[in-house]
């Protein structure tokens, strides 16, 4: 196993929890949201905080509107004595992706990752502007939603996708969603019946969109003999790399992802065979861009946890899918999966994770 | 660790109250640009961008690493955000150092910035959160209570805090990037400034600017740059809760614990003695002698001694912050970048007329949060 030439130490998915996705949590606040995740990723492999030698997290000041969201927070793990312990502001994916260095490093491990978002506090629309240029993109304030409706407009007018590719993408999502307890939207509605839809903005109808979810995730790691005495069936991070692209709008092919391809080709996706890929795409369309990114063919079972548009609670929706892919792994339904996760507007940043079971 | 990491580039800005010259990523580019041209780079030798700033709000810029990428020249490569309040500058910098140490990358940019001028802080750092007690009265507030402990546990004298901020001030006279040159600070001009929060005057806090600061880290095999690499020797983190009945405010355990770490990796067992200089996040007056204290230059009680004594001054045994410090130059996101930037000018000795002679070994420092996040490094001029 390598990448870029490199020989990469196996770290194990030992254990994963989420908490259930819902629309708005208005009973806790993110430290409680997080704790029953915390205390349950940490029962499955029975340990405690006291097990683990790095800590790292992943979420954003601005759904909650206020400074330092992550602070309070850490009070659900309770670190004390004093934790080896960090912080991005990013999805909790990259949150692991630090980690996953220090055992590179021969550091650490165990570590815990954990991601929280509730992103029901605020009018996302408004919130997810702010992440645009301040100057040029952000004063004219245009909204995420409309944003990708450009992305999926320009898929169609390449000739890569059609409206009823939207509604298959989101028809399939939520019909697997029936099987993940954890999802917010479930049900099983035909696409032709999904197409009646009114737009939210076109080309994208309702079903085309994420639902506003509250949630939070966490991941327990694990290497060498710890890995092996947490797990029966260890699964292995064998591939790991992420990649950014240009902000200006105007200045990326949006119906591509080139970043996703380097990241995939680092990650070294296509030295295997892939059953099941967890794919972070919150609009219906982001789909077909990632997976073509990937190098997926049709024999690969795109989220089969019903993915984003059955439950997309920012900033633990990609750290989401290493966990559902991982599970996937442990349960035997697959051998080696792909999870990708995704930040910035129109997928401007992605990250690609290679799991394999033993 | 398992690969060496030096700093082989350094750069800052000038710090200023208002940087209206350049937008955020010009202001980010000034720094990046100077890092790479003292270690004789170009954008595309970087393997990858950590970039670091405390809250996003302070600006009122989500997730700015999102629109910085192409100003860092990050498109293509991995670009990583670190935020750990206070502390951020110095976590973004081993977060950073981790992707050489581990064999990941051979040479990263890493930046850290505020730009406080853009918003106002004060206000980012009191909006009212649910089910919290508000913090209106920003950090200066926060920590007034935990100095005043500190004085009475320590028996300190009043006129230390105002040493502190003089020495600092005078420092920043011979650092040209520096926000503040109080050219005419004295005891007497610290000591008539407003009270602010008792007992911390106007002069004893630290100003508002803004300014960014940048290093490119580099593997052994990868080393360039016009003045010799500084080697980490040790690097680490450590947190602990904000509300918790057992913690020491005034001389946490994660600091503690942190020093201990860093100086086990580094093979420090006596740090006055051993470190040269000491680049250390004093924000407001009286942290020096508290940090002292908590980083074990001496023992319990004893730092205001130090500071009295003149140990800690540019001319002292053992001199802290002589860029002048946070209380001289604040923007939030780098200052604590800063400490570790500083240090690795002097162990490279190119911190130019406040260049402590013979520098060989420092001590960079950064705190945050309520006294609960730390991230400290050792640099030396010699290969660990």
């Amino acid at each position: 196993m390598s990448a870029a030439g490199r020989t990469v130490r196996p770290v194990s998915i030992a254990s994963f929890a989420q908490s259930q996705n819902v629309r708005k949590d208005n009973e806790r606040n993110e430290a409680e949201g997080l704790q029953p995740v915390i205390a349950e990723v940490f029962a499955n492999v029975g340990i405690t905080k006291d097990d683990v030698d790095f800590i790292c997290s992943g979420s954003t000041d601005y759904l909650i509107g206020g400074p330092f969201s992550f602070v309070m927070a850490l009070d659900a793990v309770g670190v004390w004595p004093p934790r080896a312990e960090s912080h991005v502001e990013m999805d909790g994916a990259w949150a692991l992706y630090e980690a996953w260095v220090l055992f590179q490093e021969g550091e650490i491990d165990a570590a815990l990752v954990y991601a929280f978002g509730r992103s029901s506090l605020g009018d996302l629309n408004e919130i997810l502007t702010l992440q645009l240029d301040p100057y040029y993109e952000a004063p004219l304030w245009p909204d995420i939603v409309s944003l990708n409706a450009l992305q999926a407009r320009a898929m169609i007018d390449a000739g890569k996708a059609t409206e009823a590719d939207f509604a298959a993408i989101a028809s399939r999502s939520r019909r697997d969603a029936l099987s993940n307890p954890k999802a917010q939207v479930r049900h099983d509605v035909a696409p032709d019946v999904l197409l009646e839809d009114d737009y939210v903005v076109a080309p994208l109808r309702r079903h085309a969109l994420p639902p506003i979810t509250d949630g939070a995730a966490a991941i327990v790691l694990a290497a060498g003999d710890k890995a092996l005495q947490w797990s029966e069936r260890p699964v292995w991070i064998t591939g790991f790399d992420h990649r950014m692209e240009t902000h200006s709008l105007g200045a990326r092919d949006l119906t591509v992802s080139p970043s996703t391809a380097k990241a995939a080709e680092v990650a070294g996706v296509a030295d295997g065979n892939v059953d099941i890929a967890e794919i972070h795409a919150p609009f219906a369309h982001q789909e077909l861009i990632i997976a073509e990114a990937l190098g997926l063919d049709d024999s690969v079972a795109v989220n089969p946890s019903g993915g984003p548009l059955a439950a997309n609670p920012l900033m633990s929706a990609g750290l989401i899918r290493i966990g559902e892919a991982a599970s996937r792994i442990r349960a035997g339904q697959a051998d080696r999966a792909v999870a990708h996760a995704t930040s910035g507007p129109c997928l401007q940043q992605n990250l690609v994770c290679v799991l394999e079971g033993a | 660790m398992a690969e060496r990491c030096a700093v082989i580039g350094v750069g800052q800005t000038h710090h200023k109250a208002k940087r209206e010259d350049v937008s955020i990523a010009g202001l980010v580019r000034e720094a990046a640009k100077m890092a790479l041209a003292d270690a004789d780079l170009t954008w595309s030798d970087i393997d990858a961008v950590v970039i670091g700033k405390a809250p996003d709000m302070f600006e009122g810029n989500m997730m700015p690493e999102i629109y910085l990428a192409p100003a860092l020249g990050a498109v293509g490569k991995p670009m990583f955000r670190v935020h750990t309040a206070g502390s951020v500058g110095g976590s973004t910098a081993i977060v950073a150092a981790h992707l050489i140490s581990s064999g990941i990358h051979k040479r990263v940019l890493t930046v850290a910035y505020e730009k406080q001028s853009d918003s106002d802080a004060m206000w980012a750092l009191s909006v009212p959160q649910p089910f919290a007690a508000p913090l209106l009265a920003g950090a200066g507030g926060y920590f007034a209570p935990h100095i005043r402990a500190y004085m009475r546990r320590s028996g300190a004298p009043d006129h230390i805090g105002r040493m502190v901020a003089v020495k600092d001030r005078k420092n920043a006279m011979r650092n040209p990037y520096a926000h503040l040159h109080l050219a005419d600070i004295d005891m007497k001009m610290v000591e008539e400034s407003m009270m602010l929060w008792d007992p911390l005057r106007y002069l004893e806090a630290c100003p508002s600017s803004d300014g960014a600061a940048a290093m490119v880290l580099a593997a052994e095999d990868a080393v360039s740059g016009h003045y010799p690499p500084a080697w980490v020797h040790g690097m680490a983190m450590r947190s602990e809760p904000t509300m918790f009945a057992g913690r020491d405010q005034i001389n946490p355990q994660a600091g503690r614990d942190c020093s201990a770490d860093v100086y086990a990796q580094a093979g420090v067992t006596d740090p006055r003695a051993q470190f040269d200089c000491a680049e250390v996040y004093v924000p407001f007056s009286w942290y020096e002698p508290m940090w002292l204290e908590n980083l074990g230059f001496c023992g319990q009680g004893d730092g205001w001694k130090l500071t009295e004594a003149g140990a800690t001054a540019f001319d002292g045994d053992i001199p802290w912050n002589a860029s002048g410090g946070v209380l001289s130059s604040n923007p939030i996101g780098a200052s604590g970048m800063l400490r570790f930037l500083e240090v690795a000018m002097q162990v490279r000795g190119q911190a130019g007329e406040h260049q402590v002679d013979g520098a060989k070994l420092a001590l960079g420092q950064a705190y945050g949060g309520g006294s609960q996040f730390f991230s400290m490094w050792v640099v030396g001029s010699a290969k660990p």
